[in-house]
């Protein structure tokens, strides 16, 4: 079969390459200048070219969150975005969440309640539910389950998540008094 | 993915000359299904042509008393809007029904109009598909079929369009505003999508040339009395098996207007006016609504895995045209069918 198709396929000497690009993006407060293909994704710019490998590639087709970082604080899938039209954009992916040794609460909140089995989905996990925190749309455990249906979790994880989640929401609307309910 | 180059449009006019001068060139903006097309290689665009720095991000008043949505919008932005969930809350309702938080966050106005069929043949370039390649056949109708349509098709294609948003942007009457080489148009959402036929490999009626700068929502919102109800494998981040978009005006327990639009039964949101005067005038009972779907399914034909989808859509139609009767819409967050 390999041979087969080996021996149809024509000789590739002619296909063009358009030219690579310069793009800059602050990735955890860090200036970074990549000179990239367009076809070059977020996820495969942070992973292949800026050596970050905490955000995980996972289906590769926006299907089940592993990639999640956010871009100007909001979350986003990184698999569906091409790293050249974020020029200038402000990147956060889940190494740049702790401050020095201290863990940010969610990470902290995922250990103590045992949000994951295998990790694979949980840096995406994390990096959508500091979207979700931000957007201020989820205050029951039914919405947080609504909210972070975009992360897809293999080994099952998802009561213990929305205990950790819960409890850093909880812990922010005891800090500040929550607006009422429309 | 292929090799492309990349461009940025810096103005409307600028991205209407460059897809104009080379017909295997695609816009892009949120890119949530392009580029899962284009890693699918079903789109090889030679050209993207990036038009997310268009100013075309604003949400604002038309002279009408509607509602102009720039089609730079994100979805999610748009969901939220105070003006959306206040005034059409129908479509802020279908809007958090689709895709996740991340996507929705990604997807543009336009862009989500522009989704192609998530038919699985389609996706499958080792497979015939008369929408991917024309005139190579349809894998669906004897394939399996059970997320296809029931309505509208034909021996070409029993594709549907995967959108939750436009069923409720056709239940509203809302219009498509396009720019393009010969000047700007106003399109009508009915008129927007349309049906296979035997060219199923246009999925629209926006022309090659031709950008969306817009979307118009005419005054009345019906947020009174609404529901988006959307039936699927699990519940949340899944397309609609069937999903259904009503609006009713009401006086007492009698409808004095109603509109009803089906997603995830036809090549287009499925919008039945003739369903819609039966329903004008009549008591809001259970039977009205049986006789309006009733109406509405009187052609339905299933392909074998979906025959389901003729009973389930009766049933969702009864259902969702209670829900806005009683004033009690489908919760999109805890999804409990009340």
């Amino acid at each position: 079969m390999a041979q087969g198709a080996a021996a149809t396929r024509r000789p590739t000497q002619a296909i063009p390459v358009p030219g690579r690009m310069t793009v800059t993006l602050y990735v955890n407060g860090v200036e970074r200048k990549l000179d990239i293909a367009p076809w070059t994704t977020l996820l495969d710019a942070l992973r292949l070219h800026l050596d970050l490998t905490g955000t995980k590639k996972g289906c590769d087709h926006g299907q089940c969150g592993a990639c999640t970082v956010l871009i100007d604080g909001r979350r986003i899938n990184s698999c569906l975005t091409l790293a050249v039209m974020k020029e200038g954009a402000r990147i956060v992916t889940v190494e740049g969440l702790a401050k020095g040794d201290a863990l940010h609460p969610l990470q902290q909140a995922f250990i103590e309640h045992d949000a994951f089995q295998c990790g694979y989905c949980t840096s995406g996990q994390i990096c959508s539910a500091v979207g979700l925190i931000a957007e201020g749309k989820a205050r029951t455990a039914d919405e947080i389950r609504e909210l972070m249906s975009g992360n897809i979790c293999r080994c099952g994880a998802y009561p213990n998540i929305v205990t950790a989640i819960d409890e850093v929401l909880s812990t922010k609307a005891a800090q500040k008094p929550r607006e009422a309910r429309p | 993915m292929n090799n492309f180059a990349y461009a940025r449009a810096g103005d409307v006019a600028d991205a209407v000359r460059r897809i104009a001068a080379d017909p295997a060139a695609k816009f892009i903006a949120g890119g949530t299904n392009l580029i899962d097309l284009m890693k699918e290689n079903v789109a090889r665009p030679s050209l993207l042509i990036d038009i997310t720095q268009l100013p075309l991000s604003r949400v604002e008043d038309t002279k009408d008393g509607g509602l102009r949505i720039g089609t730079l919008v994100p979805n999610s932005d748009l969901a939220y809007h105070p003006q959306i969930e206040a005034r059409y809350p129908l479509l802020a309702s279908a809007i958090l029904a689709g895709a996740s938080p991340q996507l929705r966050n990604m997807a543009s106005t336009g862009g989500n109009l522009l989704q192609r069929t998530r038919c699985m043949y389609f996706y499958d370039t080792t497979t015939p598909c008369n929408k991917r390649t024309p005139g190579s056949g349809c894998s669906a109708l004897e394939g399996i079929n059970r997320m296809h349509a029931i309505l509208g098709t034909s021996q070409h294609c029993i594709a549907t369009h995967p959108s939750d948003m436009c069923v409720a942007l056709a239940a509203l009457e809302a219009r498509v505003l396009a720019a393009g080489s010969g000047g700007e148009r106003s399109i009508a959402f009915a008129d927007f999508h349309r049906l296979p036929g035997d060219t199923p490999h246009v999925d629209s009626s926006l022309r090659a040339d031709e950008i969306i700068t817009a979307i118009e929502l005419p005054p009345q919102g019906f947020a009174d009395n609404y529901s988006y109800l959307k039936i699927r494998d699990r519940l949340s981040y899944a397309f609609a098996l069937v999903s259904v978009a009503v609006g009713l005006e009401m006086n007492g327990d009698t409808i004095r207007q109603a509109r009803l639009a089906l997603g995830g039964v036809a090549h287009k949101p499925w919008r039945d006016r003739q369903a819609e005067a039966q329903l004008a005038g009549a008591r809001a009972t259970r039977e009205s609504f049986l006789q309006a779907a009733d109406v509405v399914l009187r052609d339905a034909r299933g392909f074998g895995h979906n025959d389901f989808k003729i009973e389930l859509a009766r049933r969702a139609m009864v259902r969702a045209l209670t829900q806005a009767a009683r004033a009690t819409p489908q919760s999109q967050a805890d999804k409990r069918i009340r």
